[in-house]
């Protein structure tokens, strides 16, 4: 009988009297007799809170890729990122937690200002004047950018780079379908998108920056593309890499995407995650989801409020620019604490950490034969594609009993052909990510076994 | 009744405000040359960025973030922390929302380093336990609605319904059916008319008739074979049953169409009435609401969607299914219309709902809507002595006032009346929303609040309408006890400031 209801015996009464009613059941003489289930839910019955727990523990002890008991090389968009004490304690103050969205913005000043500084950390990131208060994830953030891009454009001619990430590639042909966009994908050739096919008018062109096998674009070509083609560029951005390298905004993307998680959100078996947004001041008002603006109260004091409300589905309804309601506001407010953590010398610093150690591994993999880097030449940021003789699938599978989650074998992640890889090459590329949490020894352990394992 | 002389447990009007400032943005905190971080001691050489990458790819200077200690840090985003209002704090009588109590175990399960420190691309061998967490949510969830086979995937409920109209449309498209427009109510929510445009649909609105309830009449007339369904949600946006919704579904299957069930407000009906057996194909979840996941201020949420058994081949797949006793693996649904998510959903949000469905089992979740039901009338009735009820019958987990003869007769408008409530200690109730009444005012109180924190609510409206029939200008000028008072709204959109670069 475990539960959250205050109700007492003599309250309930009193209640059911106050309405006139003799029982419970009398609630619902609305719902019609025949349709009422006429047993209980076949659920378990309820089980107090310490042995609740205890089964969440044997679940989670079958979790055996858990970071904490295996060294996590893995990467593809979601990153085995520090997530300090500090971030998750303010993070997890429950008026952030437990409040809804800010409608009453006299009461929700807290949320309201930590978007707003959310917004200005996000758009300084990506290099662009605009931001939101987050999207569900990247791929779905994705999914809105191109929304927008063939409402800007007028075009539904989508051309989208095979080097985006596999799942988000299959989420925007998901809800393509949906919207009749058409999507044309370009393959990597030698691990960078070849464009070159690539004809006459376009609505948008997304590119990824780096690409999900690690490789780092031509930003200023892509956009030279978009000048000729009238396309409006949209580039799905590591937010990390701007701590080292130029961010997308400054080559003159019109719209940056990208996943938030590595800023304050632990790993989480995929979610809830943080989709970001970043646009130019052009295309603002048609933004998807909420921005929060500076004003001033009655009294003329500093105030925010969540503004240009008329692009939202409660009062465009079905011309809305998109049909997002709740977001991801607390991993959005996580990511301004961890990144005010972090501060501006801590963010270069942790990209910078995660390229060194991306380095190293890879000049430990340029020697080895069991396991080889895919495209030796390229640069790369925290992501190596590596070759492996035996089929990725099985190497992360012994990989584990060694301990560490080797990385994600793209066939994995496809789930079937890919543009950019032969039959013969795909089973057979891991892919591989080095964070700032990773050490020397760790990754001359990692190399030393994957070189043996691979083989 | 005595249990009333007790105090209001709900009622936040004691909590305490250092003063009126304004809080300074983390960038007027920072002061060039401090700062909080620590990362990892890792040994690796310290190579130079230009050692690494290529010098053209280089930024010649850093973003610019904040330079702050991690004391000024800590002490900034409390204050923040201090100008929230929040669940915790007080009741939060939000309708539509449910903004019922978050259980802290959920919060201990969300935070357990075998979960939340799992790699979502590690494979199925590895991640048993998170593949069983989906699986037995999944069972529990279409349990409770009556359905065959559910996505955990969509991250919220528009997520769930633009999900369940390409599930519609590629049901159709199977039976070389190319069908044109989806019906809704003008009692719909925003969402579902937004998603029915992402859905390749077009929307035919249809009116509520004098009870508040879908017209029949209407509705037949504008069905055809051109209709690919309709949206609903039952009870509806009013907070009422729709009684007539065994004939809506015959009549929708009758020209092949399918229903749709937007599950906002599935926490009326829990071991009651099951969507399924209403005839229902499609129905999506806000475990954000029924299922007590916290709301984080705007999200996240998960709004898994559930369908009928005709519908399971072309749900987004992978789904985890245990194929063998006790082993889990991913499974692609053989005419899946494909991922709706970059990874397998809000995979915390989702155990932290399967937490509270263990602690509940089958019959705390029918107590828990008989609750919320029971609560919502009792609220009603309380308040129908002074004020008009939207359609004054009984209602099930919320209600909605309109305030249009206050307005028409003293100029007080429902938000003014919202922002007085809210210095009597509690959250606004839901404005103007549904649409179709004039000047709502919509309380949904859920079963977590008390009966004193009810009472308290009741007489917390009751002090708001003696001041808008006496006293306007307090109601104007409400509310006053907040860390801000009324905001200006049209300046925001005017001069618009939407980040701390693009102050003047
Ligand atoms: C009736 C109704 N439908 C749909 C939604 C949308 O749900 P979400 O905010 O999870 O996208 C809401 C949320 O407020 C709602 O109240």
């Amino acid at each position: 009988m475990a539960d959250y209801l205050p109700h007492t015996n003599d309250e309930l009464r009193s209640m059911l009297d106050f309405l006139g009613l003799s029982s419970t059941e009398e609630l619902f003489n609305a719902v019609p007799e025949a349709l009422r289930l006429a047993r209980g839910l076949e659920i378990a019955d309820g089980m107090n809170e310490p042995d609740v727990l205890s089964r969440f523990e044997e679940r989670a002890k079958r979790n055996t890729a858990r970071s904490d008991q295996m060294l996590c090389f893995a990467g593809s968009g979601a990153y085995d990122h520090e997530l300090p004490p500090v971030v998750k304690a303010l993070a997890g103050r429950s008026e952030f937690v437990t409040a809804y969205t800010p409608y009453q913005p006299e009461v929700a000043q807290g949320v309201l200002q930590a978007i707003f500084e959310f917004q200005t950390m996000i758009a300084r990131i990506y290099g662009l004047p605009v931001s939101n208060a987050s999207l569900y994830d990247g791929a779905t953030a994705l999914v809105e950018g191109v929304n927008l891009g063939v409402a800007s454009s007028g075009s539904n001619r989508v051309v989208l780079s095979a080097g985006v990430h596999p799942h988000w590639r299959q989420v925007v042909a998901t809800f393509a379908r949906g919207t009749g966009h058409h999507l044309e994908v370009v393959p990597l050739i030698d691990g960078l998108t070849d464009f070159s096919a690539i004809e006459g008018t376009c609505g948008v062109i997304v590119v990824a920056q780096p690409n999900y096998l690690g490789g780092l674009e031509d930003l200023s070509a892509v956009r030279a593309l978009c000048d000729r083609t009238g396309a409006i560029m949209v580039v799905a951005a590591d937010p990390v890499a701007s701590g080292v390298l130029k961010t997308p905004g400054s080559y003159g993307a019109d719209v940056v995407v990208g996943e938030g998680q590595g800023f304050g959100t632990a790993l989480s078996f995929g979610g809830p995650y943080l989709g970001l947004f970043a646009c130019s001041i052009k295309e603002i008002r048609r933004l998807p989801g909420r921005i929060v603006g500076e004003t001033v109260d009655v009294e003329g004091r500093r105030a925010y409020v969540t503004t240009l409300r008329t692009r939202e589905q409660d009062i465009r309804r079905e011309k809305a620019s998109s049909n997002i309601c709740s977001n991801q506001t607390l991993m959005a407010v996580a990511a301004s604490i961890q990144l005010g953590w972090l501060g501006t010398e801590g963010f270069a610093e942790m990209a910078l950490a995660c390229a060194r150690g991306t380095r190293y591994l890879a000049n430990h993999l340029k020697g080895g034969s069991g396991a080889t880097l895919l495209h030796p030449d390229l640069g790369v940021f925290r992501e190596l594609a590596v070759r492996t003789v035996k089929p990725a699938t099985q190497v992360v599978n012994e990989m584990a009993a060694r301990g560490f989650l080797a990385g994600i074998a793209v066939s994995a992640l496809t789930g079937g052909p890919d543009p950019s890889l032969s039959d013969d090459v795909l089973g057979h590329v891991l892919l591989v990510s080095v964070t700032e949490r990773r050490t020397a020894k760790e990754i001359d352990d990692f190399a030393a076994a994957l070189e043996e394992v691979a083989k | 009744m005595t249990t009333l002389n007790t105090a209001a447990g709900g009622k936040a009007s004691s909590a305490p405000l250092m003063g009126k400032d304004a809080e300074p943005t983390i960038f007027e905190l920072s002061q060039p040359g401090r700062s909080a971080y620590q990362l990892r001691t890792t040994g690796v050489p310290q190579w130079s960025a230009e050692e690494l990458f290529d010098a053209s790819l280089l930024s010649d200077h850093p973003v610019p973030l904040a330079e702050v200690s991690e004391r000024d840090l800590v002490a900034h985003v409390t204050r923040l922390s201090h100008r929230q209002f929040s669940v915790d704090l007080g009741a939060y009588p939000l309708g539509s929302c449910t903004m019922k109590y978050n259980p802290k175990i959920c919060d201990a399960v969300a935070s357990m380093p075998g979960l939340a420190g799992v790699h979502p691309g590690a494979p199925a061998s590895l991640t048993q336990g998170w593949l069983e967490t989906f699986v037995s949510l999944e069972r529990a969830l279409c349990e409770v609605t009556g359905m065959a086979a559910a996505t955990l995937q969509p991250a919220a409920g528009a997520a769930g319904e633009l999900t369940g109209l390409l599930l519609m449309r590629a049901y159709h498209e199977a039976n070389g059916d190319v069908r044109r427009r989806i019906i809704i109510p003008d009692s719909a929510h925003g969402t579902n008319p937004a998603s029915v445009t992402l859905g390749g649909y077009e929307v035919t609105t249809i009116a509520s008739d004098d009870r508040g309830c879908v017209d029949l009449a209407a509705l037949k007339a504008a069905l055809d074979t051109d209709v690919a369904g309709i949206m609903l949600t039952n009870p509806n946006t009013l907070g009422l049953f729709e009684e007539d919704i065994a004939e809506i579904a015959a009549a929708l299957h009758n020209v092949g169409g399918l229903l749709y069930y937007d599950g906002a407000n599935l926490n009326a009906i829990m071991g009651v009435v099951r969507p399924g057996d209403m005839g229902f194909d499609i129905v999506h979840m806000n475990l954000h609401k029924t299922f007590a996941t916290p709301h984080g201020g705007g999200g996240p949420g998960a709004g898994p969607v559930a369908v009928s058994p005709r519908l399971v081949d072309f749900l987004p797949g992978p789904r985890a299914q245990e194929v063998a006793p006790g082993v889990y693996d991913w499974v692609k649904p053989p005419k899946s219309i494909g991922r709706v998510h970059g990874w397998h959903g809000n995979s915390l949000v989702l155990a932290r709902a399967l937490a509270y469905i263990e602690v509940h089992g089958g019959d705390g979740l029918r107590r828990v809507s008989e609750r919320a039901v029971l609560n919502a009338n009792w609220i009603r009735q309380r308040l129908s002595a002074k004020f008009d009820v939207a359609f004054d019958r009984p209602c099930m987990h919320e209600v909605v006032l309109s305030l249009a003869k206050l307005r028409k007769d003293h100029g007080v408008k429902a938000l003014d009346m919202a922002k007085r409530i809210m210095e009597e200690g509690f959250h606004a109730p839901t404005v103007y929303f549904p649409l179709i009444v004039d000047e709502a005012l919509m309380i949904e109180p859920t079963e977590t609040e008390s009966l004193q924190t009810l009472e308290a609510l009741a007489q917390a409206f009751e002090v708001a309408l003696d001041d808008a029939l006496n006293n306007e200008q307090a109601v104007f000028a409400a509310p006053r006890t907040t860390p801000v008072g009324r905001v200006d709204e049209a300046r925001a959109a005017r001069t618009l400031v939407q980040t701390f670069d693009a102050r003047g």
